[in-house]
């Protein structure tokens, strides 16, 4: 029972750092349909500047998370302008793959060049360390930190989607790009707009999942892969895909890692194998054929 | 597209095999520039023809398939895992262990290609990493069979054809493999421009159009991904062979990503332009890697991105089309 217990909450909390970072990926493939293999560059770039904002300015660890979002999302616009604007909604994957794989490979060695290649912790405040007494059990703070930061997520991007104007516009854009060009949506400053909303989840997301996904000089390409799998077994654009396939591949891990070390990161794939193999647009995705 | 799938293909019957005799002609040279001028070097030589056999595997199917793959050095892997392991086992003559990495290269093949090749786009891509990633994941979970994160060591190969013996110069190592690389590439340029080849590119091109002319896509796909496994096994064994140590490595996703800037940046869907590709990147890499892996990192960032915004077809292309002006203006005179 208590290893089950375990589990589950080690199991969400991973989950939820997954779904973090990727829905912010999820969001751009859906509108823009980038394979960006880079968002785990950008993760990279949050988690470093929290690092350095905590280590070396000694700020509180909220304006570190404030800090590295804006930071990140700063840093991304030449990207945006330069670069993704030229494959947005290009069909070709693999032009976008290797673009974004040079982004990674450039931003690796540019940030390991200014921050020196070595892990960067990012110390957590008193109040998120020790563990939490909730009755019947303890469970360490950290980790439901990190479970409600997920939820409060998703009820935001939830709410932004469905009942603001920006919401509207940004699911005409989804459907018919071109459609909603004609009827007076900017379409170019939504694409502007969700790639930073991307960015800063993806930030974000580093950050606070540090203590989960550490902050490494290779992180960017280790976790390059899991961010695409979620994405697209959840399905591009949608938030439930994202969030329940993040849960489903969290819970594969831990669980394989807990009860099977040897095979943790084979039955991971093989999920993901299976999964795919049945949904080609995921668990919640649509084909835009 | 046109243009170029016209270059291929000859405008007359010319004796046969003279065009591939130039090619050959071509690597052999170059092979024996390197035997003459870096002696000391020909460990990391070998190790570059190696991996020349893997992009080469790769563009059949990213250049001449539309394949988008990031797995595709699980092919690889298994065939060098297969060769040490047969060779640990008590197998040594080096051309039996090239035969079964070439076959456990073919199976994997085979089998990933059956996978891969159902979809298009995303769930394809996806499919080719989860494959990767999960030979990966195998290779490092069965130690008792791979070594696991040790590597498999102890490979020692012996007598090529019973009398050349692997030195600690490798040269015979080198040589070995050139040989390997002059048959391969020969058999490979007949191949692509063999009727099946070229329907391969038709379906590249257009797979809709493919269809409705009737041919049947998917058992093309995956027996075109068997060939490759094929090439990607008989340079995965070789690797094997000549380093005779089996890594982790060359089941990587680095390994794969690797690979495919190497086909991008020599030009996929042209021979010599994953050859240029291989030989390019891995001399640089030997280089600048050397003094700084970071740097060579932001190098290889950066010209991937400049290589994809001004050059998407790969540095072959600006060569292949002097080549053809300077053909067509010598036929016209």
């Amino acid at each position: 029972m208590r290893t089950v217990f375990s589990i589950l909450i080690d199991a969400i909390a991973y989950g939820m750092v997954l779904f973090i970072i990727s829905i912010g990926l999820s969001i751009m493939m859906g509108l823009m349909r980038v394979v960006n293999l880079a968002h785990g560059a950008f993760a990279m770039i949050g988690g470093y500047l929290a690092s350095y904002a905590i280590r070396d300015l000694h700020v509180n660890y909220g304006i570190a998370i404030l800090m590295a979002v804006i930071g990140t999302i700063i840093v991304s616009v030449p990207f945006e302008v330069l670069l993704y604007r030229r494959i947005y909604r290009k069909s070709d994957p693999l032009i976008q793959v290797l673009m974004t794989i040079g982004i990674t490979f450039f931003i690796i060695g540019v940030v390991n060049f200014i921050f020196g290649p070595s892990l960067k912790s990012i110390p957590l405040p008193a109040t998120l360390s020790g563990p939490l007494d909730i009755g019947f059990r303890s469970l360490p703070t950290h980790r439901l930190f990190v479970i409600a930061c997920g939820i409060v997520t998703a009820l935001a991007l939830w709410l932004l989607i469905e009942k603001t104007e920006f919401g509207i516009k940004l699911r005409a854009s989804v459907d018919h790009s071109g459609m909603a060009d004609a009827l007076g949506i900017r379409t170019e400053i939504i694409y502007a707009v969700t790639f930073a909303l991307a960015i800063g989840l993806g930030a974000f997301g580093g950050v606070v999942g540090a203590e989960i996904l550490p902050v490494e000089p290779f992180y960017a390409l280790r976790y390059m892969v899991t961010f695409l799998v979620v994405v697209s077994v959840g399905g591009a654009g949608s938030i439930l895909g994202a969030l329940s396939a993040s849960l489903l591949l969290g819970l594969a891990d831990t669980t394989g890692k807990y009860l099977a070390p040897e095979f943790g990161e084979f039955f991971f794939y093989l999920t993901v194998i299976c999964i795919v193999f049945l949904f080609p647009h995921g668990l919640f995705g649509r084909s835009h054929a | 597209m046109t243009a170029i799938a016209a270059i291929q293909v000859p405008p007359t019957r010319s004796i046969p095999l003279v065009r591939e005799a130039g090619g050959a002609l071509a690597i052999i040279v170059l092979g024996a520039i390197g035997y003459y001028l870096f002696p000391d070097d020909l460990a990391f030589l070998t190790r570059l023809i190696g991996i020349s056999f893997l992009v080469l595997s790769l563009d059949l199917v990213t250049g001449y398939c539309g394949i988008a793959t990031l797995g595709h050095a699980a092919q690889f892997g298994v065939a060098a895992y297969a060769a040490g392991i047969a060779c640990v086992r008590g197998i040594t003559d080096p051309i039996a262990l090239l035969m079964i990495g070439t076959f456990a290269g073919t199976l994997m093949g085979l089998i990933s290609g059956a996978l891969i090749t159902r979809f298009r786009g995303l769930p394809q891509l996806v499919l080719s990493i989860a494959v990767g990633q999960l030979i990966a994941a195998l290779a490092n979970k069965l130690s008792w069979l791979t070594g696991g994160s040790d590597g498999l060591s102890g490979i020692t190969p012996g007598k090529v054809f019973g009398i050349y013996n692997f030195d600690m110069y490798s040269r015979t190592a080198y040589l070995f493999s050139l040989a390997v690389l002059v048959i391969v590439f020969v058999a490979l340029s007949r191949f692509v421009r063999s009727p099946f080849g070229l329907l391969c590119r038709g379906i590249k091109d257009d797979d809709l159009r493919a269809k409705m002319i009737g041919v049947s896509v998917y058992p093309r796909l995956v027996l075109m991904y068997g060939v490759s496994g094929a090439v990607a096994g008989v340079g995965g064994a070789l690797t094997a062979i000549s380093t005779g140590v089996v890594g982790l490595d060359s089941v990587s996703f680095e390994r794969s990503a690797e690979v495919l800037v190497m086909l991008v940046l020599g030009g996929a869907g042209h021979l010599w332009g994953a050859l240029a590709g291989a030989l390019i990147f891995q001399v640089f890499e030997h280089i600048v890697s050397a003094a700084n892996p970071f740097h060579w990192m932001t190098l290889v960032g950066l010209l991937l991105i400049l290589i994809v915004v001004f050059a998407p077809r790969g540095l072959i292309e600006p060569v292949l089309s002097l080549v053809a002006r300077f053909t067509r203006k010598g036929r016209a005179s």
